[in-house]
């Protein structure tokens, strides 16, 4: 025979200082602990989107980023001329030798200086990333000191809003695009001729060369092959594995980070839920014995006591999970200590880590829970009654 | 003296609500101060660096190198005391993981313009005298149990291959500020392999470090040295150091307002838990202010029993926690010394404990206090059943 779950509610409703107080602790827990998780899940989702599975980058071998590689015009022509290139439009390769560089912008906000990277690119650099779309103006024109500037640089920096101009290597750059991926690393880039952009920097080299794979299982071969050629000095990744390497650093810290907070917090909250639980206990040990006498067992007893710990962990989960939604309108923009460059993200709240935030709370209920529906079930009945 | 008796004798009539509650305010208070502690971590950099010392780089991006020819030029500057110069070289010791920062430097000038790093003059000669040698900071080569005298490889990010070099000295920091990680080697050497594999890039270097003979100078210096190169194919940026490094942190800065709002949140919660214990305290002992106040005591001395029963309680819990911060703190620098080259807890952190544990002592009391200072005798007595 169950006591019925009204009654945890219920006892819940009585003492409301106390259960405010309580779950909005463990709220701020979970707040905190989702909103770890959302950082990370959207530095992840930036970073991965930018990448495409049957995209192959190749860079210097060691260099580990685009911007410390350095590609010679030789060994790019001959990854260019791989079987494993898709063709494109008009018969052209789908291959793309770019140039990398990080330039000093200026912030609107607070004239700042930001790393941000500027990318040279080829005819078919935008073909390759198909989720990179203009969402003003035009493509900058081969040839020129024309510039396409990715929409969270248009928006954050000076200088870069369509019609602008910027000014670095000596010349300037007019704005004539801005450039959207939906959220994807290439919003934080800004676009150019790799031609003029070569020129402009003196540098003779490429930094790497992006192609699309005519059947997406060819990539090890391809890898194989080149990783082999004594002429190059190249690596090969997959466009995805390449960004989330990128990522990498930055993303475990954000969970080491975000774990080892939890942990502490969590402590905390767990202590906040026992002190509270044990009070609620002691308040009504008559309470429980009448229970007892009436021929409750001492399984509902704990179970009951179980439910109302769990109840109160889910609704400070429940608070806390709400919270944190709000943070997906907030996009943080920080220097990725692997690339050196400025890169924006957004909070990014998924279904799982809602989900595993409430199983959180719900466990911190528990486990606050825990000891105090134990000592409530374990009661003698007669000095239960007694107390009374 | 009656009052501190009655303050601890009721702090002990809940051992375990005590007890759960001093815990909780230790974990947080511990938790705050290694927050505040990874912060100052953070800006280590900046302190360490000094004002004396200005770093002239490419004003397209510190990625961009200068040409050596630019040497001669800044020392002729007025007010220049000495010119050096570096470049970045991030080379990886076996693993990409053993991540330490490596620098090629001109072995003269850069050494004697880092005062704060302490090596012995025997061990410094030999360094200098010998192109493939280098300087590794205490910090590394117990890392990795480098020896004087031993021949490491590292392996190039930006300079291709492998550069074999000989340990011929260690540093230490000359006090607890300076960073003991970097590896330091001559940019002759890296020149020379450079001229062999990238001879585009030859006769180039990362930066510039300029000291200046007065620091009250330092912006004039550098505004001299920009003007020198103002219109040329690598026009210079110089700032002095600090601002050089905090221009890095401040590109990290979202990353460090995360952390600031944590270590908030963290005092937020306990004030939850404390208020809570005390809140529950209180309404447990109504009956007991009610006679209080029959007795003829003021609403003021029983708002103090509440108040400093809370503060008793906090100060306890924030005692516990700030005596723990140390061990861990150690415990974090040796798991994340390559994240965080110094990790110290400073002062400000322990008066920012204590400030907090203040706040949160006060804060969490003042509810029960004002009911328990205006109960209503009658109403009172009525807890009591």
């Amino acid at each position: 025979m169950a006591i019925p779950w009204s009654y945890s509610l219920r006892n819940l409703a009585t003492r409301r200082l106390t259960t405010v107080l309580t779950a909005s602790g463990m709220a701020m827990v979970v707040f905190v602990f989702a909103a770890m998780e959302m950082l990370a899940a959207g530095l992840r989702a930036t970073l991965v989107d930018t990448g495409a599975w049957d995209n192959a980058v190749l860079i210097r071998k060691a260099s580990q980023t685009e911007v410390q590689s350095s590609v010679t015009r030789d060994a790019a022509a001959i990854v260019e001329s791989q079987p494993e290139v898709a063709d494109g439009a008009g018969g052209a390769r789908l291959a793309a030798k770019e140039i990398v560089v990080l330039i000093n912008l200026l912030q609107r906000a607070d004239e700042r200086p930001a790393n941000v990277t500027i990318r040279g690119i080829g005819p078919a650099s935008l073909a390759l990333r198909p989720q990179v779309r203009l969402a003003a103006g035009r493509m900058p024109r081969a040839g020129s000191t024309e510039i396409a500037a990715g929409a969270s640089i248009a928006r954050r920096f000076r200088g870069a809003q369509l019609g602008e101009r910027l000014r670095f290597g000596q010349q300037e750059w007019a704005v004539v695009g801005i450039l959207d991926s939906g959220g994807a690393g290439f919003d934080s880039e800004i676009w150019g001729d790799v031609d003029q952009l070569m020129q402009a920097f003196r540098r003779p080299v490429y930094s790497s060369v992006i192609l699309r794979l005519r059947d997406p299982a060819g990539f090890d071969t391809l890898k194989a092959r080149l990783e082999g050629d004594p002429r190059l000095e190249l690596e090969a990744k997959r466009e995805r594995q390449f960004y989330a390497d990128q990522s990498e650093a930055m993303a475990t810290f954000l969970r080491v980070f975000g774990a080892v907070l939890a942990a502490i917090f969590s402590t905390g909250a767990v202590i906040g839920a026992m002190i509270t639980m044990y009070a609620a206990v002691a308040n009504r040990v008559p309470e429980i014995g009448t229970m007892r006498a009436l021929g409750f067992r001492r399984g509902s007893i704990l179970a009951a006591f179980l439910l109302e710990s769990a109840f109160l962990g889910l609704l400070g989960g429940a608070v806390g999970v709400a919270a944190a939604s709000f943070l997906q309108l907030v996009t943080v923009s920080t220097m990725n200590w692997q690339t050196f460059s400025e890169l924006a993200f957004r909070f990014d709240l998924t279904a799982g880590i809602a989900a595993r935030s409430l199983l959180f709370a719900l466990g911190m209920g528990l486990a606050g829970g825990m000891l105090p529906a134990l000592r409530a079930a374990r009661l003698g009945i007669v000095d239960a009654l007694r107390t009374s | 003296m009656v009052i501190l008796k009655i303050l601890l004798r009721n702090s002990l009539r809940h051992p375990l609500r005590s007890a759960l509650t001093v815990a909780a305010i230790a974990i947080a208070i511990l938790a705050f101060g290694l927050l505040r502690t990874v912060i100052d971590a953070w800006y280590a950099g900046v302190q360490a660096s000094s004002a004396a010392r200005l770093i002239t780089r490419n004003a397209i991006s510190l990625i961009m190198p200068l040409p050596l020819s630019y040497a001669p030029r800044i020392r002729q500057v007025e007010g220049v005391s000495r010119v050096s110069w570096g470049n970045w070289f991030g080379g990886v010791y076996q693993d990409p993981k053993n991540f330490f920062p490596s620098f090629a430097v001109e072995p003269e000038g850069y050494i004697d313009l880092y005062p704060e790093m302490v090596v012995g003059d025997a061990e410094l000669a030999a360094f200098r005298r010998e192109r493939t040698a280098c300087l590794v900071g205490r910090k590394t080569a117990e890392r990795f149990g480098w020896k004087v005298g031993q021949t490491i490889v590292l392996r190039g990010t930006i300079f291709p291959g492998d550069w074999p070099m000989t340990i011929r000295g260690i540093f230490r920091g000359r006090d607890k500020t300076a960073d003991e990680s970097p590896l330091m080697f001559h940019w002759d050497y890296l020149n020379e392999g450079v001229k062999r594999i990238m001879p585009g890039a030859a006769d180039t270097v990362g930066w510039y470090l300029v000291g200046v003979k007065n620091p009250d100078d330092a912006a004039h210096v550098a505004a001299t040295i920009d003007a020198l190169f103002r219109n040329s194919l690598a026009e210079t940026l110089t700032e002095t150091e600090k601002a050089f490094n905090l221009g890095f942190i401040r590109m990290t800065e979202a990353i460090l307002t995360v952390i600031r709002l944590v270590s908030f949140a963290i005092i937020a919660i306990i004030m939850v838990v404390a208020a809570n214990t005390m809140a529950m305290t209180a309404r447990e002992r109504m009956g007991e202010y009610a006679t209080f106040k029959a007795l003829g005591f003021g609403g003021f001395a029983i708002g103090v029993l509440v108040w400093g029963e809370s503060l008793t309680l906090t100060a306890a819990g924030g005692a516990l926690g700030m005596a723990l911060t140390y061990p861990a703190a150690g415990y974090f620098s040796l798991k994340l010394g390559q994240f965080f080259p110094v990790f110290n807890v400073s002062h400000t952190t322990l008066a920012l404990d204590v400030a907090a544990i203040v706040i949160v002592g006060v804060a969490a009391s003042i509810l029960p206090t004002w009911r328990a200072a205006n109960v209503n005798v009658v109403e009172g007595f009525r807890h009591l059943g």
